[in-house]
């Protein structure tokens, strides 16, 4: 009587779906369903609330600002003095420029204005006076706060030897040649890039990252995670669903950019919008390359953030605990932002390596080494690197996924969520 | 009337190898499954001839899933080894193996046709042959008018047909049913078991888990009994029910005699019946000293023990009551 062997298919029956392959399906149907839902709509309508009310609010802020930031000076002397000391402003403003001297205001009493408490006036709650002069020209008194007075006594000093003619400013006459070599510029001007790259990448990660949070809810809660993690490695369902969110966001982000762009051609120069963007200081690699570099960039710290937001939200079970893992996460994305502005302004070679070397800040890092340094080869090296690691955290996240939520079928283990589990670790650990 | 097998048949996975003499579509040994320190599954050992209808039978609980998840490599043994045609990884070879889950799931805006075609694609077989065959699949069954309907618009029969379909469409070689039966009327369940047969017929390995035990009956060649997380019993369901000897109903018109000594000691009675083990000398010494005595038999019946018989006899009596329990609270919803 023959023993049952097991046997072994041929060769072709064996060809399976290489991992790529495999997150492709996965990621092709998560993409379309996404894409053609209603809810997209939504979606690419979302940053357009915020933007609206950002340039609202900025229009109006920065008209705020302007008034705000005028040093006030009030001034409560004699009509006689008052000439002489608005002729003095006028001959320094000439010679300074506009806006770079205090603003004054001028309490003529020829004009019908009535002596006021100088204490008053700084204690008006609508802040409209820094500092007060008082007095004569002979015998001139400010009063302000300390803060204040450090920065204006000189020039209310200046004004007032010139109103009283003590000093007969001869200007000469001076040659100027406009240089347009300047390291500290270029460096100033490649650090202001970086800063709002990193800033950019920061707004869209925050935007962008946190629907994978919850991507794999939906899974569970239609019970289709077991049909994928029975057909495809769960290596592959974690790629392909992050490729798919990947391509979201892209798509959003192109429609978002795009659709600013055709505004700002149809609707022209607004706030300085235009001028704004043309007048950026070029990164160290130029334009096309750094956008291009953003792009990578951008997408590398989307895999790398959003393979640890698969993983955690992959062992939550409702929407409530994603809601409730979503602060952490969020405090996790602003250390890293924080840590790589920090590095960018600190200048300091080891955090600056330290924050290329930590896997989730090094897109970050890099971004802003593209926008200051012009060498091409660490940020190929980079995306390597940054590859590998994406590579690890999925691995990581699908194992755990495996070993902790795959557990039982219709009975409770599964259906457990992460506070009953904890709970239940709690209770067990005490 | 039946009469009882007197030589038993080999019992275990050696039986059913012995008996269908066929290569393997799963193997495993000695697998272990320990979820958070408590042991879920402990040394299941089975053996499935390729072309086999064979069914994992025991209560909720029991270990039934688990294993199944292990078997296709959605979770991995803490120990043993398993192989499906004779490979270790069994996504490997996910094109052979179609697998329905016990918690049934689609995605509710997905259309049916789209549905079967994407659950294809999981198994590597190309989307435009997914919805052409889904097509067909969906015709045959009926189903051909919800084929561009989306999943959340059907009956629930009707989302569970279409998941089967899904888990066929690859035309695999392994499928693999997790309480198929489970949340379908009659009909469906006849419905399912033609399906199951059919696959049989065409050479496809049918795997279902079930605490049903009527279904392992009619379906299975072979059976592997799970309580506890072990397995007792894995073999053919016949060397199961001959396990335990046939049952003897007999009939009298006379309740009391000297005839009653000629019975065996645990006959019991029930009303106008006598139920006892078949004797190993046979009914022919008995049935002689009946007539002697002038029992006046009315009725005598050998009955062959059920699987059900064997399972009681197999798991044990709490095994089974759990099982009983577990259906008839699937009747009740």
């Amino acid at each position: 009587m023959s023993s049952a062997v097991t046997s072994p298919v041929t060769s072709d029956q064996n060809s399976r779906l290489s991992l790529l392959q495999a997150a492709m399906v996965v990621a092709r149907r998560d993409f379309v369903a996404i894409l053609f839902s209603r809810s997209f709509l939504f979606f690419l309508l979302g940053p357009i609330f915020p933007l609206v009310l950002g340039l609202m609010s900025g229009g109006l802020g920065a008209a705020a600002a302007e008034q705000a930031n005028q040093a006030r000076i009030a001034l409560q002397m004699p009509s006689q003095d008052m000439v002489a000391i608005r002729a003095a402003h006028q001959r320094i403003e000439d010679e300074l420029g506009p806006g770079r001297i205090p603003h004054f205001y001028w309490f003529d009493r020829a004009d019908g204005h009535k002596e006021l408490d100088p204490q008053e006036m700084l204690g008006d709650p609508s802040g409209r006076y820094g500092a007060v002069l008082t007095g004569t020209l002979e015998s001139p008194t400010l009063i302000a706060p300390p803060e204040q007075m450090g920065a204006w006594r000189g020039f209310v000093a200046m004004h007032l030897a010139i109103a009283q003619g003590q000093q007969e400013i001869a200007y000469p006459a001076l040659e100027t040649e406009i240089s347009d070599v300047s390291g500290t510029k270029t460096k100033n001007q490649r650090q202001d890039t970086a800063q709002l790259s990193m800033t950019l990448l920061f707004l869209l990660m925050m935007l962008l990252a946190g629907m994978v949070l919850s991507n794999l809810v939906e899974e569970k809660a239609n019970k289709i995670i077991e049909i994928l993690a029975a057909a495809l490695p769960m290596d592959a369902v974690f790629l392909g669903k992050l490729f798919a969110m990947l391509a979201v966001s892209l798509v959003g982000i192109s429609v978002w950019f795009g659709g600013i762009a055709a505004f700002i051609a149809i609707a022209g120069d607004v706030g300085d919008v235009q001028a704004t963007l043309i007048g950026m200081p070029t990164p160290a690699i130029g334009w096309p390359l750094f956008i291009l570099m953003f792009v990578v960039n951008f997408s590398m710290g989307y895999l790398l953030i959003g393979s640890i937001f698969l993983a955690i939200g992959a062992l939550a079970s409702t929407v409530r605990e994603v809601q409730t893992l979503s602060m952490p996460v969020t405090m996790l994305q602003l250390f890293i932002f924080f840590f790589c502005m920090f590095t960018l302004f600190s200048g300091t070679a080891w955090l600056e390596v330290a924050a290329i070397l930590f896997p989730l800040s090094s897109p970050f890092a890099m971004t802003a080494r593209a926008a200051m340094y012009p060498e091409l080869w660490p940020l190929f090296v980079a995306v390597g690197y940054q590859t590998l690691w994406v590579l690890i955290f999925i691995r990581t996240g699908s194992t755990l996924f495996r070993k902790r939520v795959m557990k039982s079928g219709g009975g409770g283990a599964t259906k457990a969520g992460l506070s009953q589990r904890f709970k239940a670790r709690f209770a067990k650990a005490s | 009337m039946e009469m009882s097998v007197s030589d038993h048949a080999p019992t275990g996975n050696a039986a059913i190898a012995e008996v269908s003499d066929v290569p393997l579509a799963i193997e495993a040994r000695g697998l272990v499954k320990r979820f958070d320190g408590t042991l879920a599954v402990d040394g299941v050992d089975i053996s499935v001839p390729q072309g086999a209808i064979y069914g994992i039978l025991g209560p909720n609980g029991a270990g039934k899933t688990t294993t199944l998840r292990m078997l296709l490599g959605i979770i991995d043994p803490d120990e043993g080894v398993r192989r499906v045609f004779g490979h270790d990884k069994p996504h490997d070879i996910g094109r052979l193996i179609g697998y329905l889950p016990e918690e049934r799931g689609l995605y509710p805006s997905m259309k049916a046709i789209e549905a079967i075609a994407f659950m294809g694609a999981l198994r590597g077989l190309p989307l435009a042959v997914g919805r052409e065959r889904g097509r067909a699949l969906l015709e045959r069954h009926d189903l051909g008018h919800a084929a561009e309907r989306q999943i959340r618009q059907l009956s629930k029969g009707m989302a569970q047909t279409v998941q089967l379909l899904g888990t066929l469409v690859h035309e695999p070689r392994l499928v693999v049913l997790d309480e198929p039966f489970s949340g379908l009327d009659a009909i469906n369940q006849g419905k399912l078991e033609r399906m199951i047969r059919e696959l049989a017929d065409n050479g496809v390995t049918v795997i279902f888990s079930t605490h049903v035990i009527h279904h392992a009956e009619r379906l299975c060649e072979g059976v592997a009994i799970i309580a506890g997380g072990k397995v007792p019993y894995a073999g053919s369901v016949e060397a199961a029910r001959d396990r335990i000897p046939a049952q003897v109903r007999l009939e009298t018109r006379q309740r009391e005699g000297a005839w009653t000594a000629a019975l065996p000691d645990n006959a019991r009675r029930e009303g106008d019946f006598f139920y006892f083990p078949l004797p190993e000398s046979g009914i022919e010494p008995l049935l002689k000293q009946l007539i002697d005595g002038e029992a006046g038999i009315q009725s005598l019946s050998i009955e062959r023990a059920g699987l059900h018989d064997a399972f009681v006899s197999i798991a044990g009596e709490a095994a089974a009551l759990a099982m009983e329990e577990d259906e008839a609270k699937e009747a009740g919803q």
